[in-house]
């Protein structure tokens, strides 16, 4: 049962993640006009026009065309912060979890002051300070989700130090670098891979929000999060130019946590998805 | 419990601590410095050397921060620049519009999650447990403000039942009903996905109790069902519930600020908004000292309760 279904949301994931993948791969392809291009006679047009099949934005920009060149920046932003906090992450909760004592303990104590932040307040903070960009907004989000991989793998490692094969490995007269990365990371990546996969989706959703905020990618750029911001101003007259880039937002995040679901369900069936 | 609630407390201090630290060096960060930040890119060389040595940028950083925590000790935060106030009095002033949105959110998110997930674990597997797990992986995915977008929309703009931004109406506004219906699509707004993440560990709290003795020795006395659940079941099921309720302290006072700034809610979440645009970096810093303090707080609070409700916790 959990089996089937976990094959279930991989599969609906995948696909999902594929049709968006696609889009932005061949957004220059498949859109009908330049995203950057603004007509102010053709302004707020509504869904379904002839030649603008989602219409248009306030300023008169095609909004299917910005739609697929964002799809583009919104897998980069989804992706790249989680695979470098996952890197940094990882190094860090693999050498304090291997080596324990004082490097262990501060460690964590650094950990559980970045959790005492709520949400998305360190990371506002800090793209804030370094001012509103794509570049600043992805070091923002490596910083705040770093602690979080950290203490996943050093979970897994801790677990993993007691285990006879460890012990084996050690008996062999190998090197501490050697156990840890050859011996114990391989026995600990399903999780992480699953934890990651997850990230994936709420960074979907972090840098939608960081952005939506005006702390991402600047104007003219098409992003996501921004299109949602600046539509706000035609909400009456033009919902759609704030909806659908909402809607893109909910799909994207939708298959990254299908994704990690399903492979938390194939991969562990203990690790029920009641768990938070 | 007492020894754990005092263990506890002070292990909230080095945290305490930590977010001051982490909160000063934020200006460490910046691109130039503060000075830079407050004069603007035409301000003369000596104008900036003179702005420095007055704040003490010129200073270690040690001294810096030694500077900064004295001024915090004493209630002082800096200078607001879009405000033109200081910001420990804007704080103060919008302090009470967010934690009436935060309170009316987790109050309805705690009894509508708990009402829910009680409701679901009654028939798990059913078209209500189903219908729940696809809420679930809807709301998981939707940043909140495109949900209050669309609350705006429906209940705003197409059905015009309720006010869609601001606290009160610029009319005859002011009265209690009129702040209830300014607060009702925020609220919902905020306390949506909460309230999800509450029905789901309160459906799968109970599930792991139903099955105990001790509700088999209910039913076997011949008692009701709602007495079994209420009285027998879901008090044994709170503890798990109650440390989820708590983490979503930290969701709503994040969340606020992308739905005070949907709603225009005249709290600290819009402030810090227009903050960012500003580029009010004293302002930002403390409004995040700030929120990051009362996560601090509702947290060391949340724990203390969760040793009361359940005592096994201090043998661990």
């Amino acid at each position: 049962m959990t089996q089937r279904r976990g094959n279930a949301g991989i599969v609906a994931g995948l696909a999902l993640l594929g049709v968006i993948v696609v889009v932005a791969v061949f957004a220059n392809v498949l859109a009908p006009h330049d995203p950057l291009l603004a007509d102010p006679s053709r302004r707020n047009l509504g869904l379904f026009t002839t030649g603008h099949w989602l219409g248009t934005d306030e300023l008169g920009r095609d909004i299917l065309s910005r739609l697929l060149f964002g799809a583009r920046l919104a897998l980069l932003v989804a992706v790249l912060p989680t695979m470098i906090a996952l890197i940094l992450g990882g190094v860090i909760g693999l050498a304090v979890g291997y080596a324990g004592g004082a490097w262990d303990g501060a460690t964590m104590r650094l950990f559980d002051v970045m959790f005492a932040f709520p949400g998305i307040l360190l990371a506002l903070g800090i793209g804030a300070a370094l001012g509103a960009g794509l570049g600043s907004m992805i070091v923002a989000m490596v910083v705040v989700t770093i602690p979080a991989f950290g203490r996943v793998v050093r979970g897994g490692v801790l677990a993993a130090k007691q285990e006879l094969y460890v012990e084996a490995a050690r008996s062999l007269g190998y090197s501490h670098w050697r156990v840890a990365a050859r011996h114990i990371l391989p026995n600990i990546l399903g999780p992480i891979v699953v934890y990651a996969t997850l990230q994936t989706g709420r960074n979907v959703i972090l840098a939608a929000s960081l952005s939506f905020l005006g702390l991402g990618p600047q104007p003219p750029t098409p992003d996501w999060g921004q299109m949602l911001s600046s539509g706000r101003t035609a909400l009456a007259v033009a919902p759609h130019i704030s909806t659908i880039p909402g809607l893109a937002i909910v799909l994207l995040a939708i298959a990254f946590n299908l994704l990690g679901d399903g492979a938390r369900d194939l991969l562990d069936p203990r690790m029920r998805r009641e768990q938070p | 419990m007492i020894a754990f609630t005092v263990r506890r407390l002070f292990q909230t201090i080095p945290v305490v601590l930590g977010v001051t630290l982490v909160t000063f060096l934020l200006t460490q960060i910046l691109p130039g410095d503060l000075a830079d930040v407050l004069l603007g890119p035409t301000a003369t060389e000596e104008a900036r050397r003179q702005l420095r040595a007055a704040m003490g940028l010129d200073r270690s950083l040690v001294v810096q921060y030694g500077t900064y925590m004295w001024h915090l000790l004493h209630g002082d935060l800096g200078q607001s620049l879009v405000f033109a106030q200081p910001v420990g009095a804007v704080l103060a002033n919008r302090l009470a519009n967010t934690a009436v949105l935060a309170v009316a959110a987790i109050v309805i998110s705690s009894v509508g999650g708990i009402a829910i997930g009680t409701w679901v674990a009654l028939k798990p597997g059913s078209l209500r447990d189903h219908s729940l797990s696809t809420s679930v992986l809807f709301l998981n995915a939707m940043p909140p403000f495109w949900l209050g977008l669309i609350l705006i929309l429906v209940f705003g703009l197409e059905l015009r039942w309720l006010p869609t931004s601001g606290m009160t109406s610029a009319i005859d506004g002011g009265g209690a009903l009129d702040l209830a219906a300014h607060m009702v699509l925020p609220t919902l707004t905020l306390a949506a996905w909460s309230m999800a993440v509450i029905t789901r560990m309160t459906r799968s709290a109970l599930l792991d109790v139903i099955d105990g003795d001790f509700i088999r020795t209910a039913r076997s006395r011949g008692l009701g069902e709602a007495r079994i659940i209420l009285r027998h079941a879901l008090p044994n099921a709170l503890p798990p519930i109650i440390t989820v309720i708590g983490l979503q302290a930290g969701f709503l006072l994040s969340g606020a600020v992308l739905t005070e700034t949907v709603f225009s809610w005249p709290g600290i979440g819009l402030a810090l908004y227009q903050g960012i645009a500003a580029r009010d970096l004293p302002f930002i810093q403390g409004g995040i000292l700030l929120l990051a303090l009362i996560f601090v707080v509702i947290n060391f609070a949340v724990d203390a309760l969760y040793a009361y409700v359940n005592p096994k916790i201090e043998l661990q």
